[in-house]
């Protein structure tokens, strides 16, 4: 099936004026909501998610308690005004599968076994809709978790990489996704170099699908720096103007 | 091999040491390599390598003198809140000091829902509750003062090194000042306002807290207040 | 979940065995278990098959009916994949609202199916933009017992090929039943291979004590052609890329293997 736009033009550019290796722009911001014990925020290209972390706390319903670790819960959740035609509140078949693909690419990298008999929960709100918004849901997530002093072996970061008029790119905004041929989504440690997410649809030959993941890693790592500066800003900020101060 | 500086903010998954170390607080070792768990600042001493959280959770420890909220009442004692995804059980016999006869009416009547008190942790493993006590002398209900919840990372910097940090501050506020190591602090002092000037400097120090030189900070910030507003 | 449903010698008995690469009931790593397909067993449906994977059995039923396109593909017919995990099929499963793994396998086998365009949908549409054909694949699960994903897809996908479409006309601006019955205009037949992640290695179709002891699962669909139409990576725990091209490259020949069994039909 051939789209009816053209999403490579004869520059080589795409329809954002990107090149195909080139990520959207990427902004965030850790420690956003005040009664949450962690929460931060992402804006990529027109996708604006925001992450909040309760935890670990008490398990409500008691049942559900997990004697050797803390049970993690995710609700990745679209507000009604986050695409061009209003969706319904009510979670989604989508919603569903993705809060659960995104609790799993959490989950590798949190010591849960610190807190037996506690629940961590993640909640996800997408607030505007451009595409990406799993891998972006799962990167400012992996902010909230260490704002809220959550131990982890790594920062989880996502990105995706997808085909376009037949051309590999990264970071496929959702114009991008709904025409291309494919879309890989992946979730990296990249500490420990392993995958804890990773999806695919479309059609790719195997070695293809190779060099998606490859140019999907690669935007991984790009991102995993923004986050460790994002992390790291509030705190130099504040040791800056303490230190210039004392000027 | 140091892979930061010392007092560097290092974030999870940061490799801070390849080598012959003990992994610390927030840390954890794969092989020979210690990585950092939690956002914090890196301290190397010796050979040991930790980090100094920014934000953490409270862990019960027994002997923790901590600050917690009554939840629930039962025929066996209470159940207390104290500030940690673990809710602690104070029995009547770590309560009272004398015999007691089994009517609901005479525990209420002691601690209620809502009450505050300063107790002491006795025992806490991973498969049971934490259990705590309020029997030694100073311990028991709280009766008057405000209290603030700070992450239970910054008590350490708000005691300050050989308590510096807290002496300064009774001093400089004239307010009486407990420190849970559950990350509340009671403070009572002489006027709301005196309270008030506690409360500010004590949010300051935990904003600040991975900063340099903050006792004199605080202390010179106290007084610059206390000649405006006392 | 924690694995403490299955004995913790239990799980270490699979895992030395998986290790030194051998596993419980005696199969290689890269062997499925004993699979048998069996079709058109519900007449009341428009197409069904009931797939014996081990003792994992699951049952499709296609259903075909007449309904409206989607808004943005007006010239296209309609594919709908449900599953049902039924309490009967294990002491797991709780009667009510579709849990989050039936939801996810239900999505996976319907990537698959849709990505690989298996069906061509625009020889289903009657009236562009007002009428078309509406197919309902239903998974039903009957006895859970370890990779319940590559077994729903074998099913569908043999249930599809057997769907017998009630034909219908456009007569006056209206449709209506015609005469007979056609197939389903089907031009792939998308495979699903699934691996648990077990002692650092790849096992194809775990069965379900190895499904409560695995690190992590990974689901890799491939269309006739051997391209890549659908990937899922399930479970609390994580893989290397090398693992995955490993696993992809396996697959790919499975996936050959398995489709001989359903497309004679």
């Amino acid at each position: 099936m051939t789209s009816k736009i053209k999403l490579i033009d004869e520059n080589g550019l795409r329809v954002d004026g990107r090149k195909p290796n080139e990520l959207r722009p990427i902004r965030m911001e850790v420690g956003v909501l005040s009664n949450a014990d962690g929460s931060a925020y992402i804006e990529q290209g027109k996708s604006k998610i925001l992450a909040a972390v309760y935890g670990p706390r008490e398990v409500h319903p008691r049942h559900l308690a997990l004697p050797d670790r803390a049970l993690l819960r995710c609700r990745y959740h679209m507000a009604p005004f986050s695409v061009e035609e209003r969706k319904s509140p009510a979670p989604s078949r989508r919603e569903i599968e993705l809060s659960k693909v995104i609790r799993e690419a959490l989950e590798p990298a949190i010591f849960l076994e610190k807190f037996p008999r506690t629940s961590i929960d993640i909640f996800i709100e997408v607030l505007q809709a451009d595409g990406g918004t799993r891998c972006a849901g799962i990167t400012v997530a992996a902010l909230a978790l260490a704002d809220a002093g959550i131990p982890m072996r790594d920062l989880v970061v996502a990105c995706a990489a997808g085909k376009v008029d037949g051309v590999l790119v990264l970071d496929p905004n959702d114009i991008e996704d709904k025409e291309g041929e494919a879309d890989v989504p992946v979730a990296y440690m990249p500490n420990l170099d392993m995958i804890s997410l990773l999806q695919m649809d479309g059609l790719l030959t195997v070695k293809e699908f190779e060099r998606a993941l490859d140019l999907a890693i690669e935007g991984c790592k790009q991102i995993y720096k923004l986050q460790k500066e994002a992390l790291k800003a509030r705190y130099l900020t504040i040791k800056e103007e303490v230190e210039t101060c004392l000027q | 091999m140091f892979y930061f500086e010392n007092r560097q903010i290092v974030t999870p998954g940061d490799l801070l040491a390849e080598g012959d170390y003990i992994a610390g607080n927030n840390t954890y070792k794969e092989g020979n390599r210690i990585y950092a768990s939690r956002l914090g600042l890196v301290e190397y001493e010796g050979r040991n390598v930790q980090v100094v959280a920014l934000n953490t959770v409270y862990i019960p420890s027994p002997r923790d003198q901590v600050i917690g909220k009554i939840e629930d009442v039962n025929i066996n004692g209470w159940t207390v809140d104290i500030n940690s995804p673990y809710k602690a059980i104070l029995r009547i016999n770590e309560a009272l000091n004398k015999p007691f006869r089994q009517q609901k009416d005479d525990l209420t009547s002691f601690l209620d829902v809502g009450d505050l008190i300063l107790a002491k942790v006795i025992a806490f493993d991973r498969t049971t509750d934490p259990m705590l006590t309020i029997r030694e002398p100073g311990l028991g209900k709280i009766t008057q003062g405000q209290i603030i919840r700070v992450s239970p990372a910054k008590i350490p910097r708000i005691i300050g090194r050989k308590a510096s940090m807290i002496n300064m501050l009774k001093r400089e506020t004239e307010c009486k000042i407990t420190v849970g190591q559950n990350g509340i602090i009671l403070i009572s002092g002489p006027s709301p306002e005196h309270e008030r000037l506690a409360i500010i400097a004590i949010e300051k120090i935990a904003q600040e807290a991975h900063t340099t030189g903050l006792t004199d900070r605080i202390a010179e910030m106290i007084r610059r207040e206390k000649g405006v507003k006392l | 979940m924690s694995s403490i449903m299955v004995s913790r010698i239990r799980q270490k008995q699979i895992y030395q065995m998986i290790a030194s690469g051998r596993r419980l009931d005696g199969r290689g790593l890269t062997d499925y278990r004993p699979i048998k397909i069996e079709i058109g067993l519900i007449e009341k449906a428009e197409g069904s098959a009931r797939v014996l994977l081990g003792k994992t059995e699951v049952i499709a039923g296609v259903k075909v009916e007449i309904g409206e396109p989607f808004p943005d593909r007006p010239n296209e017919g309609v594919l709908t994949v449900n599953s049902e995990f039924v309490p009967l099929a294990s002491p797991e499963f709780e009667a009510g609202p579709p849990s989050e793994e039936s939801i996810e396998l239900a999505r996976v086998v319907d990537r698959g199916i849709r990505e690989s365009q298996a069906i061509d949908l625009e020889k289903l549409c009657l009236i562009p933009g007002k009428k078309v054909y509406v197919i309902f694949i239903d998974i039903y699960v009957l006895n859970h017992d370890g990779n319940l994903i590559d077994a729903s897809a074998l099913a569908s996908l043999a249930a599809l090929l057997n769907t017998r479409v009630p034909i219908h006309i456009v007569e006056n601006g209206e449709v209506k039943r015609g005469d007979g019955y056609m197939p389903l205009p089907i031009k792939n037949y998308p495979i699903a291979i699934t691996f648990a992640n077990i002692s650092d290695k790849l096992v194809i179709d775990p069965w379900l004590e190895e499904e409560e002891v695995m690190n992590a699962r990974l689901t890799i669909t491939f269309d006739k052609d051997g391209k890549i139409c659908a990937i899922q990576k399930g479970g609390q725990g994580a893989l290397t890329p090398k693992q995955i091209m490993e696993a992809a490259l396996i697959a790919k020949d499975k996936s050959e293997e398995l489709r001989k069994l359903v497309v004679k039909y």
